[in-house]
């Protein structure tokens, strides 16, 4: 780590350290700018993995989560303080890490800092007539600055963006999304293939997409602002309503990073039922995932052969956990209940049954022309643009980014058990489907290599009757079911968090959606929409 | 009274009072026996043939997948024609929380709907605003801005609930009376009165 | 083969021979006839709604319909009441005329259609000599309803819906057109009567064998593609276009366009049927008497259905597996090989004709 601060020294000799559960460099904000591209090109920081709007009380700033995928997924932070409280502001990093479009514009809605040289300086989750920036600290509740308003949103064409003036006063230069002549189709929120309430304005020339404008927050639920008024055993549940068909990874990343900051040794015998769960999850998302894509092109009835199988998953869950969905199974320490008897018996027939039912798959579906005619070279998203939208799980493996958190972070007791990273180099919705289609055989191998070998042993490990963190801030990721799932939290000392922040793959891929839709037709964004496999909730949190 | 639904006895239901009561209320202002027998055929019509409008926001409508996915399976009722244009759609099933953003598109998904329509408030979310409730952004149950026929809780409702509740729904589209009333006519009468400037505009 | 004809004309007969005005008596016999084809149109419009849902149900692993009436034979009865009942509505800034009109264009193409078909012996309606050319003149009307629906309802989707429609249905027109000239040049006429009557002995896939199945192929694919049914269901694309062209309608109009969707299903499946399958012909053996005896006892309407219902479980067998294609591979699809390929077929049956290689 030493070997490292001299390298940032080098280039930026006005950096201070912090130690935590990674190096964290303080950046003087004017100049932040300059030291990120010198991390990017220099230092081979070419991940920015989270982005993290904060309020201090006194000051409001980012912390930055660089990755290094060159140096074995070295995970550095970068903290940012804005100079000014009331009218902050930070220097853009979109044309560095074209992953932070999004997420600055999540700051900009949640914090109200302003990011220099952005290129469309919009809300994101709220209405563009919300009064209030809610993750503030001095926020006003009250309900009636922002009543529930029953009337549409007016000017959503309007964009604007801010850059400083000789005299260093922010100027805000107004601008539009779309021309006054494009042709825009609104898909969504209502619309059966936008897998939920996400909507997208597609500018069109014919049938072909020319641009994909991305307006979410029609299912923002201010997950985050929440949890800062509930206790750590009490956030826990959103974890399984953020990314519902990632909710044993969602939930074993938190109580994770919980265990982290508390020193808590989970048992074995947790971790192995942890991992088990992980795998059926994942299995029971990427059928659902082959189910949709499936509707989604019209072939409806894969998608009921899907959840045929998916049914058998759930039937697991629900004997052990008690639930079909929103398990809340993982607790901070280990797991709320023990197995089921049975688990053992379906696991096995889960796993005896799978391949022959993926070989049907690929005969309904992904061997059918039609099907490789639709998806085969559509939405081509290169690795580097990967890399750079910071696009993680199946998705990111289709572009042949191998990415997989089990291998470059491992957890749980996923360095014990053999699975191969699937990778494709398609980099088409053909290799990120089939991605998710052969990983549910790497899952059914993992669960294969446990079923027979859970130990004997506590489920739960001791923990305080009430949990207090120390003062500090923590950051940790898995491998969800659609990518890098992360948590960041910071504790005052207190026993609910100062502040927690939830960063989803899904936001990273609708990120894209523009990317990869732009110059193929709207049938296309439909099965590129499909293929990258975005859960709305998980998006807006 | 003859609500029934067919292999569901009387004592399946947890709130028959309720029912009780609205037939009672119904039938004090009385209605003859002609009349009477085309209401039933409507009724029954409407409450076999209720098509969902496909729109869901989220957990609850992965649970709504599974229940038309093969192991429940709601063509058995005549609810499998799903619609994704809500002029064609008779229900919309709110499933999942419904925010500041969403509120004014649910409404107007609701007015698009085409009469007769009805509302179910599916899940938590949707019942009260659930576990997100004090949330700055949350709407503390759609009822708050559409008008709710049935509640189904749950964190999703299992599928079962689902049927129950849509079994619910029956019953009540089984005592309504479609002729008499205020009808949807003199409602437009009442529109058009009140905004005379949009009279020949639509209809 | 019992002879409906024979009935017809008694009742023409005792019409007339009531001291009847002729023109009384023709005004008379139409009126009936409309009734029927009307009934016949909706209770077909209805069995075929169940048809699909019951088959689809179990290429699915479902069950389908069951709980409405004995085995949920009254579901689409329900359907029917409620869609009678539901609201019409007709937005601002439609054209409401061509608004309303358009579910009544496509809905009297069809009915026309359906009285064009060879039902059974001596049950033909129209029938004129140029029966076949006649049945494609009346398709193309549907079309321009499709078309009309999608333009006045001043909705981008449905617009999107009518141009791909219109564009698919007049593509694939062409090879239906090809595919069905095949026959008619094997065998000499356009008159439905005449076209069944010459199946006599065999029916017309086996006469022309290697053209014929070919152009039989041809047929079926171009008439999924006409019916806007899965792979080809691009003007409705739920996926996509939420309803398509119909995403504005509500209702009976709603109604229309759903029955007309399956009346034509019936329809293309019925023209097939008279076109390669021997219409309302029973299957005969050359040779095997005592089976072509049996087989005659069956009565002629029961063949035509049963045929046109099984050229329709294949179509919609195409609907439940396959995934949608797009719109530029449909239209390459047609114009880059089915259309040649249609040619170079009539072509072959041509020379098949020219040297008598056809039984």
């Amino acid at each position: 780590m030493s070997d490292l601060k001299d390298k940032i020294l080098k280039i930026y000799p006005a950096a201070t350290f912090e130690e935590g559960d990674t190096l964290q460099v303080n950046v003087v904000e004017k100049d932040w700018l300059g030291v990120a591209a010198k991390l990017k090109n220099d230092l081979g920081f070419d991940v920015l993995t989270a982005l993290v709007g904060m309020d201090w009380k006194e000051s409001v700033g980012v912390m930055y989560y660089l990755t290094a995928t060159g140096r074995d997924w070295e995970v550095i932070t970068v903290k940012v303080v804005a100079e000014d409280r009331d009218n902050a502001y930070i220097h853009s990093v979109t044309s560095l890490w074209k992953v932070a479009n999004f997420q600055e514009r999540e700051v900009y809605d949640m914090f109200g800092i302003k990011f220099i040289g952005h290129p469309d300086m919009r809300r994101f989750f709220l209405r563009n007539d919300w009064v209030g920036h809610p993750l503030r600290k001095d926020y006003d509740t009250n309900p009636e600055l922002n009543p529930i308003r029953l009337e549409d949103e007016q000017n959503e064409d309007d964009t604007r963006s801010y850059s400083l003036d000789d005299k260093g006063n922010v100027v805000e230069t107004p601008g539009k999304v779309f021309e006054e002549n494009e042709y825009v189709v609104n898909i969504g929120p209502q619309h059966p293939s936008t897998h939920g309430v996400m909507r997208f304005r597609a500018s069109l020339d014919g049938e072909v997409v020319k641009k994909v404008d991305v307006v979410s927050g029609y299912i923002h639920r201010g997950i985050e602002k929440l949890s800062e008024g509930l206790t750590y055993p009490q956030i826990l549940h959103f974890t399984d309503r953020m990314d519902y068909m990632s909710a044993h990874q969602n939930r074993h990343c938190l109580c994770m990073c919980i265990e982290k900051a508390l020193g808590i040794e989970v048992p074995r015998r947790a971790q192995v039922i942890r991992t088990m769960m992980d795998e059926l999850m994942r299995i029971s998302s990427h059928l659902l995932s082959f189910g949709c894509t499936a509707m989604d092109l019209g072939a409806t009835t894969a998608f009921f052969y899907g959840f045929r199988e998916r049914e058998m998953v759930l039937d697991i869950f629900e004997k052990t956990c008690g639930a079909r969905m929103s398990m809340n199974y993982n607790v901070i320490g280990g797991v709320i209940a023990d197995l089921h008897a049975d688990f053992q018996k379906d696991v096995k027939e889960l796993i005896r049954i799978m391949p022959e039912r993926l070989k049907e798959y690929h005969t309904v579906f992904s061997g059918n022309i039609i099907a490789k005619n639709r998806l085969v070279g559509v939405g081509h998203l290169s690795k580097e643009d990967a890399i750079n939208y910071d696009i993680t799980g199946p998705s990111g493996r289709g572009s042949n980014w191998s990415c997989d958190c089990r291998k470059k972070h491992p957890y749980a007791v996923y360095n014990e058990v053999q699975f191969d990273e699937v990778l494709m180099d398609g980099c088409d919705s053909y290799s990120r489907y089939m991605v998710r289609m052969k990983e549910i055989e790497q899952s059914c191998r993992i669960l294969e290599q446990l079923v027979d070998n859970i130990p004997e042993g506590d489920i739960r490990a001791q923990v305080p009757k009430i949990i207090k963190l120390p003062a500090g801030h923590w950051y940790q990721q898995v491998e969800a079911s659609r990518g890098t799932f992360g948590v960041y939290i910071e504790s005052t000392g207190e026993k609910n968090p100062f502040r927690v922040h939830f960063q989803s793959p899904c936001f990273n891929l609708v990120g894209v959606m523009d990317l990869t839709c732009s110059g193929y037709m709207i049938a296309d964004l439909i099965t590129i929409g499909a293929a990258l496999d975005f859960v709305i909730p998980d998006i807006d949190r | 009274m003859g609500v029934s639904i067919k292999s569901m006895s009387r004592d399946d239901f947890k709130n028959n009072d309720y029912i009780d009561k609205l037939v009672e209320e119904l039938n004090a202002t009385g209605a003859n026996v002609m009349v009477g027998k085309f209401d039933d055929l409507i009724n029954w019509g409407v409450a076999n043939s209720l098509w969902p409008l496909c729109f869901g926001t989220s957990c609850c409508a992965i649970e709504f997948m599974s229940l038309g996915a093969a192991r429940y399976d709601m063509a058995r009722f005549g609810f499998e024609v799903a619609r994704n244009s809500p002029r064609q759609a008779d229900y919309v099933m709110v499933q999942g929380t419904i925010v500041h953003r969403m509120a004014p598109v649910m409404r107007r998904l609701y007015e698009q709907l085409a009469e007769p329509k009805y509302v179910i408030a599916c899940g938590g979310c949707a019942v009260s605003g659930g576990p997100f409730k004090n949330s700055y952004c949350v709407v503390p149950g759609v009822d708050q801005i559409l008008p709710v026929d049935v509640y189904i809780p749950g964190c999703p409702p299992r599928p079962e609930a689902m049927f129950y509740g849509l079994m619910q729904l029956q019953r009540k589209i089984k005592v309504q009376k479609f002729f008499g009333g205020v009808n949807r006519k003199e409602k437009i009468e009442e529109f058009f009165a009140e905004h005379p400037e949009e009279r020949g505009q639509i209809g | 083969m019992f002879d409906f004809g024979k009935w017809t004309s008694a009742f023409n007969e005792l019409l007339l021979g009531s001291g009847m005005a002729e023109w009384l008596a023709v005004l008379i016999e139409c009126v009936i006839i409309a009734v029927l084809i009307l009934a016949v149109y909706t209770v077909l419009a209805l069995f075929y709604i169940l048809y699909e849902r019951k088959l689809c149900a179990w290429f699915q692993c479902r069950l389908g319909p069951m709980r409405v009436g004995k085995w949920g034979l009254l579901q689409v009865f329900a359907d029917m009441f409620k869609i009678l009942i539901k609201e019409l509505i007709c937005l601002k800034g439609t054209d409401r005329f061509l608004f309303k009109l358009a579910p009544y264009l496509v809905i009297t193409s069809s009915v026309v259609m359906l009285a064009c078909l060879p039902w059974g012996n001596g049950l033909q309606i129209i029938d004129w000599n140029i029966g076949i050319f006649f049945i494609l003149a009346v398709s193309s009307v549907g079309v321009l309803g499709i078309l009309l629906a999608g333009w006045s309802s001043n909705n981008k989707y449905t617009l999107i819906g009518a141009m791909r429609s219109g564009a698919q249905m007049i593509s694939y027109e062409i090879s239906l057109g090809l595919a069905l000239m095949t026959i008619v040049v094997m065998a000499g006429t356009m008159d439905i009567s005449q076209l069944v009557a010459q199946q006599e002995d065999a029916w017309f896939i086996f006469k022309g064998h290697i053209p014929a199945i070919i152009a039989f192929i041809i047929y079926v694919i171009a008439a999924t593609a006409e019916t806007n049914r899965g792979p080809f269901d691009l003007p409705e694309a739920e996926h996509e276009l939420t309803a398509g062209y119909h995403t504005e309608y509500s209702g009976i109009h709603f109604g229309f366009f759903y029955l007309a969707e399956y009346l034509n299903l019936f329809i293309v499946s019925g023209i097939a049927t008279m076109m390669f399958l021997g219409g309302w012909m029973p299957l005969h053996v050359p040779g095997w008497d005592g089976f072509n005896a049996v087989m005659n006892w069956i009565p002629s309407p029961v063949w035509f259905l049963a045929k046109a219902f099984f050229i329709s479980f294949i179509i919609i067998w195409f609907k439940w597996t396959f995934p949608r294609v797009r719109i530029d591979q449909m239209l390459a699809f047609e114009w880059k090989y089915l259309m040649p390929f249609s040619l170079a077929n009539l072509l072959l049956m041509t020379v098949f004709v020219a040297f008598g290689w056809h039984f």
